[in-house]
């Protein structure tokens, strides 16, 4: 076993800030949606729409450290052990099997965070920033006349709604393991041990 | 240092050059011309004096809707104006015009069948031009003020002096707030009645209730922005441009009329980007006149006619007052509501106003019956969201024919309702004098009317927020045809959301339940 930084100091700064501010537009943006009232309606949007740019200034970094670190490959797909380690978090995990995925520098995802978070990144995010610039810039969007503003507001909403179902899993699946904050610390530390 | 001091605190010269500069706007002091020395004894008169001078006044005024009280509308194609719709108040000048007439920009119009008087001298210069708040059209004199002292109200022991039209012609200057107000004030019967965003309370109002027309703030007559030009008046209630998109009217730009907001503060004048986009579809008096009846003079948003007439057991008329000490009903005149500090109500308004005529015949299926109905949508670019005063209350209309009536109100003869008390005989009265057909068999009938609002615009801070209307429950809430954020939602997608959310978190919990008994199994 290695004591090795696994989690770079930008790739921490880049999950925690984005975790921040989605948990924030999610609460912003479902009181612009009308489901409940916390701020009002206009610190709400005004609020939103801060976090939004924020994010994608964010965003505009994080692709430019993931392509020139070549850690985008992570994220690469795998069929490998994928069956493996559902099977564990479906049965493995209560019977007191060990997690089937050794993690290294190479490969610190295990194949179904890879899928889940490359739908993250490849399906929700470009759909909630689409549908959102869209929304942003409606005025001038509706001078061309093609999209109207109830289907702008419904595919946003949805993909927001794909964004808290990923929240809420991803939460949940970063206590499975051996004890509950032995994910999370190395998330906020940066380092793990990992088979050499 | 004196620069700084002279910029940040006018001194007392600078302030009295200001004023003798306001004096000064005028090349002309009435008081030394020997045309105006008098005496006169009547308005026609002075009117003949002022002419002598203003050479082409009275065919500028005779040009206007202020005399003509017509209006051909340019896209409808209907012809209004007050000699020719009903209104939801008094319902129609026809036949009760003494008193109608009393607020006509002339003398002795006693019928409205026939054109105003012909005469240049017929034109009433004083009632725009008074500056001293001497000169009052008498009531029921058409158009004249008295020239000898009168009781009004009637059997109210109030005497009326003649004013001295001689010293109020040395004293003419352009119109104030007071002058149209004399008038545009007090319509439907009294102050406030009819418009709800025009009453006595705008001749001096507190910052708070007109930024634009108060002494605290702008101090703007109502010509500051309804720009008149050779006695025209920019501004019609009957087609209003909705969404001015000409911008700041300047020489050489724009439409020049100033009466639109847009004249002054040209389209998108907020600094945050999100509020200047609302002005393609919202109209300014939507957010910034929060509400209209706001100066502590009440506005009237019912009147049923059909209980008028119901007298004492000694056959006198009744006045009962409601718990704010506004009328609440008259046998002259029925049923009222008053209301104060009243939300609009928010339709698509195009600017287009189309009336139901006397001649139209009613749907008498889908009350209410439309006095005048505005049209516009969402789609439509000329369109935006308008806030309205809707008056609404219950007119005598022709059950066989199925057309509102034209009713003689006042008059001193044996048919006026409001001396007699009989419908019959008024509905006869009026609809022979207006040559409208009459099955002799009436009803009454709901009906509503809007007036656009857009005085009494409060201070920025007083504007409506954005979660008066992006609410499930704002006050857009009844306005369809556009999809708005915080009031519109799509249900399902709602319910899909939530439950995949929910399942998901029910999900971990149970999975949770799960780890920890097998640990804990495991443990033992």
């Amino acid at each position: 076993m290695k004591h090795v930084m696994i989690y770079k100091r930008f790739e921490r700064f880049w999950h925690w800030s984005q975790a921040l501010l989605i948990v924030f537009m999610l609460i912003t943006g479902f009181e612009i949606h009308g489901s409940y009232s916390l701020l009002g309606f206009g610190p709400a949007a005004r609020l939103h729409s801060i976090a939004a740019w924020t994010l994608i200034a964010l965003w505009v970094f994080a692709i430019f450290w993931h392509f020139t670190t070549g850690e985008w490959r992570q994220y690469l797909p795998t069929t490998d052990k994928l069956g493996a380690v559902i099977r564990y978090y479906l049965v493995g995990t209560f019977t007191g099997e060990s997690h089937p995925f050794r993690k290294t520098t190479r490969a610190k995802h295990n194949p179904l965070q890879r899928l889940a978070y490359l739908a993250f990144k490849l399906l929700i995010s470009p759909v909630i920033w689409i549908s959102g610039l869209a929304y942003l810039f409606y005025s001038d969007v509706a001078e061309l006349g093609y999209l109207d503003l109830r289907i702008i507001a419904f595919v946003h909403t949805a993909a927001a709604y794909a964004m808290l179902a990923f929240f809420i899993a991803h939460v949940y699946m970063a206590t499975m393991g051996k004890t509950p904050m032995a994910l999370v610390k190395p998330m906020i530390t940066g380092y793990e041990e990992v088979e050499a | 240092m004196l620069l700084i001091g002279l910029a940040f605190a006018p001194t007392p010269a600078l302030a009295a050059a200001a004023e003798t500069l306001e004096n000064a706007s005028s090349t002309a002091d009435h008081d030394k011309f020997d045309e105006l020395a008098g005496p006169f004894d009547t308005g026609p008169a002075v009117t003949h004096a002022c002419l002598s001078c203003h050479t082409e006044a009275a065919n500028q005024v005779r040009q206007s809707t202020h005399w003509t009280w017509e209006f051909a509308h340019p896209q409808t194609g209907q012809m209004l104006g007050k000699r020719h719709v009903i209104n939801s108040f008094c319902g129609t000048v026809a036949s009760n015009e003494p008193r109608c007439t009393s607020c006509h920009v002339g003398y002795d119009w006693t019928d409205t069948r026939d054109d105003p008087p012909v005469a240049q001298t017929q034109v009433d210069c004083l009632v725009c031009h008074d500056t001293t708040g001497e000169y009052k059209k008498f009531p029921t004199a058409a158009g004249h003020p008295n020239y000898e002292p009168m009781e009004w109200p009637k059997g109210s022991g109030n005497v009326r002096k003649p004013p001295d039209l001689a010293d109020i012609a040395r004293k003419v200057g352009a119109p104030s707030r007071a002058n149209c107000g004399a008038c545009h004030f007090y319509g439907g019967g009294g102050d406030g009645v009819k418009h709800g965003d025009l009453d006595s309370s705008l001749v001096e109002p507190p910052l708070e209730l007109d930024v634009h027309m108060s002494p605290d703030g702008l101090d703007f007559t109502c010509a500051t922005c309804h720009n008149a030009s050779g006695h025209q008046v920019p501004g019609s209630r009957y087609a209003v441009k909705a969404r001015d998109t000409a911008g700041i009217d300047i020489p050489g730009r724009g439409d020049q009329s100033r009466a639109s907001c847009e004249s002054c503060h040209d389209t998108r004048p907020h600094t945050k980007d999100k509020l200047n986009d609302h002005t393609r579809k919202v109209a300014c008096q939507t957010c910034h006149v929060p509400a209209f009846a706001r100066g502590g003079v009440a506005t009237k948003m019912w009147w049923d006619w059909s209980t008028a007439g119901r007298l004492d057991d000694e056959g006198n008329p009744i006045e009962i007052l409601d718990e704010h000490g506004h009328i609440s009903y008259t046998s002259q005149k029925g049923d009222f509501r008053y209301a104060e500090n009243v939300v609009p109500e928010y339709r698509w308004f195009d600017g287009q106003v189309r009336y139901t005529l006397r001649s139209d015949r009613l749907n008498t299926e889908s009350e209410p019956v439309r006095i005048n109905r505005v049209e516009g949508s969402y789609e439509d670019p000329g369109s935006r969201i308008w806030p309205f005063k809707v008056m609404r209350g219950k007119q005598p209309y022709d059950t066989r024919n199925r057309t509102l009536l034209v009713s003689h109100v006042f008059g001193k003869d044996d048919t006026a309702l409001w001396t007699n008390f009989d419908w019959n005989k008024a509905l006869e009265a009026g609809t022979e004098f207006a040559n409208q057909p009459y099955s002799g068999e009436f009803g009454f009938i709901e009906t509503q009317m809007y007036w656009p609002i857009t005085h009494m615009v409060a201070p920025a801070e007083q504007a409506l927020r954005c979660d008066d209307c992006h609410a499930r429950q704002g006050r857009l809430a009844g306005l369809g045809g556009f999809y708005m954020p915080g009031r519109d939602r799509s249900v399902l997608l709602d319910l899909v959301g939530w439950s995949l959310a929910l399942l998901i978190l029910a999900g971990a919990v149970l999975h949770a339940g799960l780890r920890i008994r097998a640990r804990s199994a495991k443990g033992r």
